[in-house]
């Protein structure tokens, strides 16, 4: 046995645990599991909910009840972790949430995979000894996001959506309010979620362990679209959905189902199936154009990545003066969808409002982009409806689809092709990976002699700085993910200490494989490391890699696009942005 | 936002205050007493700037410290602040019935704190630590010792007529 291994017992039985942050996962590791509501391995320990209570038997005889999650791990003890008196514990703690929750599981999003519907059922709750939530207790369900429904008649006080929000995204919009059996989690004073700074990235949703927030459905519209026999359907789907669906129907995180998704959607009844990753081979062109440019002319450098909606709307709320560093390239999802709005029609013979566009993608904050004003093109949003994975998994599931037993099906031309740096899109670093890449042949004519641009990969590290030699220039590109850490460039931007050139930002931990909308994880941190793994490897099974060699891609610059940064680029593949400074409460610092 | 609505602040009067402290979160409560101190109550424009200039808090964040503790006001309080104990001494000693009595004489309705002309405000608070003179009343720092229901009504007619 090494020094720093030390030994307890769980149950009698004995364990090794070296530097485990809390009792809790060291019973994890070991095979074994007490319930939580709060506990996020991502976030910081809260002890809220008292449902990892363990009995504590010391070596001295003494024996105390204390709440695994905070309690730091300690050679010698013996851990009961299923005791008479902690079922007893648990079993009133349930009775309490339930007394104050309204208990509409029935029609509750969360049913099936809401935390205290699981413990209640285990425990065998089945008569609550107290008084129950009233009808004039009940608080209005806050719809007014595009992306998130809150309803705070489920909320069980955990406070994980607040620590995500304040520990990812720095700018916490969700607080706790007012003190003891008054105690709520709102936005500032109980304002409705769409007035306030929130940028939708619905990390809040992912942590949450009951229905108090939830994905904004748009299942229903879409199976309308479906099944309208009037109307046909074009669906694209992210890079990083392909590495989490598969989770929603046992298979192992990482796993890549694309082909069983294209199958899954034309079982569905999609009429045209795209990938997103075209659109992603589409944004580096015109993105590694624009950085090429600005490099040359050193104009409105750091240059920032565009693809991730909550990042755009945090710079229009907090910081508008720096939206001149943001790319004006439009995200994968908004460059494809207007391709296919404008050539679809010509190619089918009908009007645009025959045809309705659909993207399938890991994040809420698409909800919101898909409506922006910027993104209306000919009277129609480019994008009609933004569907999540989890929505999407919810959608083969109700079509009565055999998920794993599907054959693989490809995706329809003329836009099938993508390539390694399409898909590497989903992970943090992956849009600065691959804009490398074809910036580096932007410059030098040639090919990176190895595209694998490791430094850049890795979803614990929030905060990257990688120095890439352009054959003797020198540009250091910054990757980050979370607002958080985003926040801190920007003030280096601010004082002068920056030195990037490039700047790519994900909101969510990791980027879109741990987007809002992807399959519940919150429970294990190492998930995201496996989808990052999952789309790493596509892109080093596929047999381009580089975005500049996509021969459909070429096509549609060769016919219709001309060449990046030409007029009509401009026209349907980049974007501009709005100043909000003044909808947000910082508008009084003025 | 309809922040036009909101009662303009004095922006530099709030940053002179979070200045004497230092800008730090860790004097919240601190710089949100010397703020009511200020302004009589705590404005929500005046939370909102604080949870945008101090590192590490949010507008939502200090609403949260704001409502947890008693001793802040939301709504703007009275050219009077009264002050009825109730705490146990006081309780048993028959302040309620007191409380009643400032109540019905400013004509405030349930959950009414302040009055509609802006003069009285009433809460409860738990001990003043003064229970020798049970029950206590307090208008303004002034300790008004022994109440019953008349004499406060007395105390009250003397004040109105005073701010007339």
């Amino acid at each position: 046995m090494t020094e720093d291994k030390k030994t307890l017992k769980i149950d009698g039985k004995e364990v090794q645990f070296t530097d485990e942050p809390n009792l809790l996962e060291v019973i994890r590791k070991a095979g074994m599991n007490v319930p939580t509501f709060c506990y996020r391995p991502d976030l910081t320990q809260f002890g809220a909910c008292r449902m990892c209570v363990v009995e504590v038997e010391y070596p001295n005889g003494r024996t105390v009840i204390n709440s695994s999650c905070t309690m730091p791990p300690e050679a010698g003890i013996n851990v009961k972790i299923n005791t008479e008196r902690t079922r007893r514990i648990r079993k009133t703690v349930l009775e309490l949430l339930l007394a104050n929750h309204d208990k509409e599981c029935l029609t509750c999003d969360k049913s099936g995979s809401c935390e205290l519907q699981k413990y209640s059922e285990e425990y065998g709750i089945k008569k609550i000894r107290y008084p129950q939530m009233q009808l004039e207790d009940y608080v209005k369900i806050d719809e007014s996001s595009p992306s998130l429904v809150r309803d705070p008649n489920k909320c069980i006080l955990c406070g994980a959506c607040v620590r995500a929000c304040t520990e990812f995204q720095g700018h916490s919009v969700l607080g706790f309010a007012n003190r003891g059996s008054k105690t709520m989690v709102q936005p500032l004073a109980g304002r409705p979620l769409g007035q306030v700074d929130c940028v939708n990235c619905g990390q809040c949703a992912a942590v949450c362990p009951t229905g108090a927030i939830v994905i904004k459905s748009d299942i229903e519209d879409v199976w309308n679209e479906v099944t309208n026999p009037n109307k046909k359907t074009a669906v694209q789907i992210a890079p990083s959905v392909r590495v989490a669906l598969g989770e929603m129907f046992g298979l192992k995180p990482g796993e890549n189902t694309i082909k069983k998704i294209y199958a899954a959607l034309r079982k569905i009844g999609f009429d045209y199936i795209y990938d997103t990753n075209f659109g992603a081979d589409m944004t580096i062109l015109e993105e590694a154009h624009e950085f090429v440019e600005r490099v040359t002319k050193g104009e409105n450098l750091p240059l920032f990545t565009s693809c991730c909606p909550a990042w755009v709307k945090y710079l229009e709320d907090q910081h508008p003066d720096m939206l001149k560093h943001l790319s004006t390239c439009s995200s994968p999802m908004s460059m494809q969808s207007p391709i296919l709005a404008k050539l679809l029609p010509e190619q089918l013979g009908c009007s645009r409002e025959d045809i309705s566009i659909i993207a399938i993608m890991p994040c809420t904050a698409k909800k919101f982009e898909c409506k922006r004003s910027e993104h209306v093109m000919d009277g129609h949003p480019k994008t009609d409806y933004v569907l999540t994975t989890q929505e999407l998994g919810r959608m083969i599931k109700s079509a009565g689809i055999d998920f794993d037993k599907l054959e693989g099906e490809e995706p329809d031309s003329p836009y099938a092709e993508y390539t390694g740096a399409g898909t590497i899109f989903g992970a943090s670093g992956g849009v600065a990976e691959a804009a490398v890449r074809t910036a580096y042949k932007y410059i030098t004519g040639e090919d990176l002699a190895d595209v694998n641009i490791k430094e850049m990969r890795g979803t614990s590290n929030r905060s990257k700085s990688v120095e890439i030699d352009i054959k003797g220039k020198k540009v250091v590109v910054r990757v980050i993910s979370t607002l958080k850490e985003a926040e801190k460039a920007i003030q280096e931007i601010k004082n002068g200490t920056a030195n990037f050139q490039l700047l790519e930002v994900m909101a969510c931990p990791g980027g879109c494989i741990n987007g809002g909308g992807q399959p519940i994880s919150c429970d294990n941190s190492k998930i995201k490391s496996e989808r990052a793994q999952g789309l790493y490897k596509e892109d080093a099974e596929l047999k381009d890699r580089n975005s500049h060699d996509n021969k459909d891609l070429k096509k549609l610059y060769d016919e219709y696009l001309e060449k990046p940064g030409s007029h009509k680029a401009h026209e349907l593949l980049h974007t501009t942005y709005t100043d909000r400074f003044a909808y947000s409460y910082k508008n009084m610092n003025k | 936002m309809s922040v036009e609505s909101h009662q303009k602040i004095d922006t530099m009067k709030l940053d002179s205050i979070m200045a004497q402290y230092n800008y730090d979160k860790a004097n919240l409560i601190a710089i949100l007493q010397a703020v009511q101190a200020e302004f009589k109550y705590l404005p929500e424009d005046a939370i909102i700037y604080i949870g945008t200039k101090i590192e590490g808090l949010s507008p939502a964040t200090v609403y949260g410290v704001a409502t947890f503790y008693a001793q802040f006001s939301l709504e703007p309080k009275g050219k009077y602040e009264i002050k009825c104990c109730d705490g146990t001494a006081c309780h048993v000693r028959g302040s309620m019935p007191v409380l009643n009595a400032i109540k019905s004489r400013l004509k405030l309705k349930d959950g009414q704190m302040t009055t509609d002309d802006g003069m009285f405000s009433v809460e409860t608070v738990s001990c003043l630590g003064a229970c020798g003179l049970a029950p206590v009343v307090v208008i303004n720092e002034k300790v008004y010792p022994q109440m019953t229901s008349d004499a406060v009504k007395i105390v009250l007619d003397t004040l109105m007529s005073e701010g007339k």
